[in-house]
């Protein structure tokens, strides 16, 4: 087809709005079932890390954002009859081997962890990642242990916490996440649960 | 040229990441095991038959200086499209293909194949040669993943077969050149011999 | 000392072709001679530097306030080829001696992945306008970094004894493994 100044622009105007309705229904479709994964994913993270027994409340209603840093920090009190049971922290750091990473933190009413779960991250496959395995040996450092009585480095720099071999930039940044997410319990205005 | 043929030759004869050598980003970044180079591979498929479709479609109403435009926005659509079911419907595999998703836009092949052939051949034609051409490329990437990730981690679509960790320089970024680099030799030899 | 971090992690730890594998056509493409290897990339560092602008202005000034950004893929595509276009029709008009040097890879960079890329990046790390430019720049000299040392590694290879089956592209990503493996010791300076 000849090309006219009238029937360029035509043709384009034409496909761009053809297709950015097509993209604006479809997102229309997704975004309840995009939201609803989002949130999902949420929970389950909040079953994993928060300690076990009678929970009454729903933690992500009466979540309370702390800001750390420039940092959103989010956290989920877990209560019951007797007052808070325990808390899951969703904490970021971005000094990642690749950048930002997400963990969700969960501490018992003694605010000894009780298991951590790495939300979101982008860290080397067989290296880093290896912070998402269960029983990895950081996750092992940190498990029924309270922040409070731990050297939160890795053990070359003197620290309590096992390193994972080859990623010590990872292993630094878990440490960091960790250790926000203890600070920002401690921040909320209750000063953690004491 | 046959029907067979044109679905076919994608495959092996003119597989776009052996032979053309188009979309390496995406076969290097995404290959890190074989199912992320399949689910890549998949992808890029899906976006790759609609669009082929998509323009034979409108080819004869397009005016020659805007083609190039035209064709990207109707590929970037079905990229976002693609793009918008995968978070919803596989979150996991989302977050694990992340920035090469909305790169398909910019996969060589995808705009090759549109000015190449669905720009000149109706639809029946550019349908099967972007089902071929996403086949080869799965094919391609497939092939990859299971390399590095034999050698890399020991193991076979997640399934290990060794103890402990493999050479992880395959499952890093210069295992991925290299283990392309041997793929392509072993490649050529081997359809040197058929010629 | 957060910008030092950024240009050094961009140039060298995440390099974009050698550890991200973006750009990755243009650096198996262009990479025969030193000097047009040389050109490229400086063609792609202006590109992205003006595209950064523009992309962090269209995200959070149109994008985000319309809630509009699933239309993320679809916008920056055509603001990056539109933007090559532009540079070309301008650099002509304003410099020809510069269009002569850049000229003929400024059409290659609409397809180049590592501009989308780049942009898309941006966004995800949610960088401030400066950091932003900071970390395009950075990127594209990571980008013509690699891309000019490749090609001085490959002008070389042009005189040595390559087995048959070797030749061309599969010794040239062989020495692009090397050259990552190379980039790999700068992990851990940031």
């Amino acid at each position: 087809m000849k090309s006219s100044l009238k029937n360029m622009v035509l043709t384009l105007l034409i496909i761009t709005l053809v297709s950015s309705t097509a993209v604006g229904l479809v997102y229309l479709i997704t975004e309840g079932p995009i939201a609803e994964a989002k949130g999902n994913k949420t929970t389950g993270a909040l079953s994993k890390v928060l300690p076990e027994g009678d929970i009454t409340n729903d933690p992500t209603a009466d979540k309370q954002i702390v800001s750390l840093d420039d940092m959103e920090i989010i956290v989920y009190p877990a209560r019951n009859a007797d007052g808070v049971v325990g808390y899951a922290v969703e904490s970021s750091t971005k000094k990642g081997f690749s950048g930002t990473f997400k963990l969700m933190v969960g501490f018992n009413s003694d605010m000894e962890i009780v298991n951590i779960e790495v939300l979101q991250h982008a860290e080397t496959p067989g290296l880093g990642s290896k912070m998402g395995d269960p029983d990895n040996v950081l996750l092992v450092s940190f498990k029924g242990k309270s922040p409070a009585n731990m050297k939160l480095s890795v053990k070359k720099d003197g620290g309590d916490v096992d390193a994972i071999t080859a990623s010590t930039i990872t292993s630094v940044a878990y440490i960091d996440a960790v250790k926000r997410a203890y600070d920002a319990v401690l921040s909320l205005n209750d000063g953690g649960l004491k | 040229m046959g029907k067979l043929q044109t679905l076919t030759k994608g495959i092996i004869k003119e597989n776009p990441s052996f032979v053309l050598l188009l979309g390496m980003c995406p076969m290097l970044g995404t290959t890190s095991s074989a199912i992320n180079g399949l689910s890549m591979g998949i992808a890029t498929l899906f976006v790759l038959t609609l669009s082929n479709i998509a323009i034979s479609l409108i080819k004869d109403f397009i005016p020659a200086k805007v083609r190039i435009p035209s064709f990207i926005v109707v590929i970037a659509s079905f990229v976002t499209v693609v793009q918008l079911c995968m978070e919803a419907f596989v979150p996991e595999l989302y977050a694990t293909l992340g920035v090469f998703i909305p790169l398909i836009v910019v996969n060589c092949i995808i705009l090759g194949r549109a000015e190449a052939f669905a720009s000149k051949n109706n639809v029946v034609d550019s349908a099967l040669d972007g089902i071929g051409m996403g086949l080869g490329f799965t094919m391609a990437l497939v092939l990859l993943g299971t390399v590095r990730e034999a050698l890399g981690a020991g193991s076979f679509f997640g399934y290990k077969f060794i103890e402990g960790d493999g050479i992880l320089l395959f499952v890093l970024a210069p295992g991925a050149f290299i283990a392309l680099g041997y793929l392509l030799v072993i490649f050529n030899k081997l359809t040197a011999k058929f010629k | 000392m957060e910008y030092f971090a950024i240009i050094i992690g961009a140039i060298f730890v995440n390099n974009i072709v050698l550890a991200q594998f973006l750009g990755i056509c243009p650096f198996l493409g262009v990479s025969n001679k030193v000097e047009t290897s040389m050109g490229m990339g400086a063609a792609v560092t202006f590109v992205m530097a003006i595209s950064s602008v523009v992309v962090y202005l269209i995200q959070y000034h149109i994008l985000v306030p319309l809630e509009i950004q699933y239309m993320q893929t679809i916008v920056f595509i055509l603001v990056i080829a539109s933007l090559v276009q532009m540079v070309e029709i301008m650099l002509k008009k304003l410099s020809p001696a510069l269009y002569q040097a850049l000229g003929i890879f400024l059409p290659l960079i609409t397809t180049n992945c590592a501009v989308l890329g780049v942009a898309i990046i941006l966004v995800q790390k949610e960088y401030s306008l400066l950091e932003s430019v900071v970390f395009s720049v950075s990127s594209a000299v990571g980008f013509s970094l690699a891309l000019v040392l490749f090609a001085g590694l490959r002008e070389r290879l042009d005189f040595e004894d390559v087995p048959k089956a070797m030749k061309g592209v599969p010794i040239a990503l062989v020495t692009a493994g090397i050259l990552a493996m190379a980039f790999m010791g700068f992990s851990g300076l940031v």
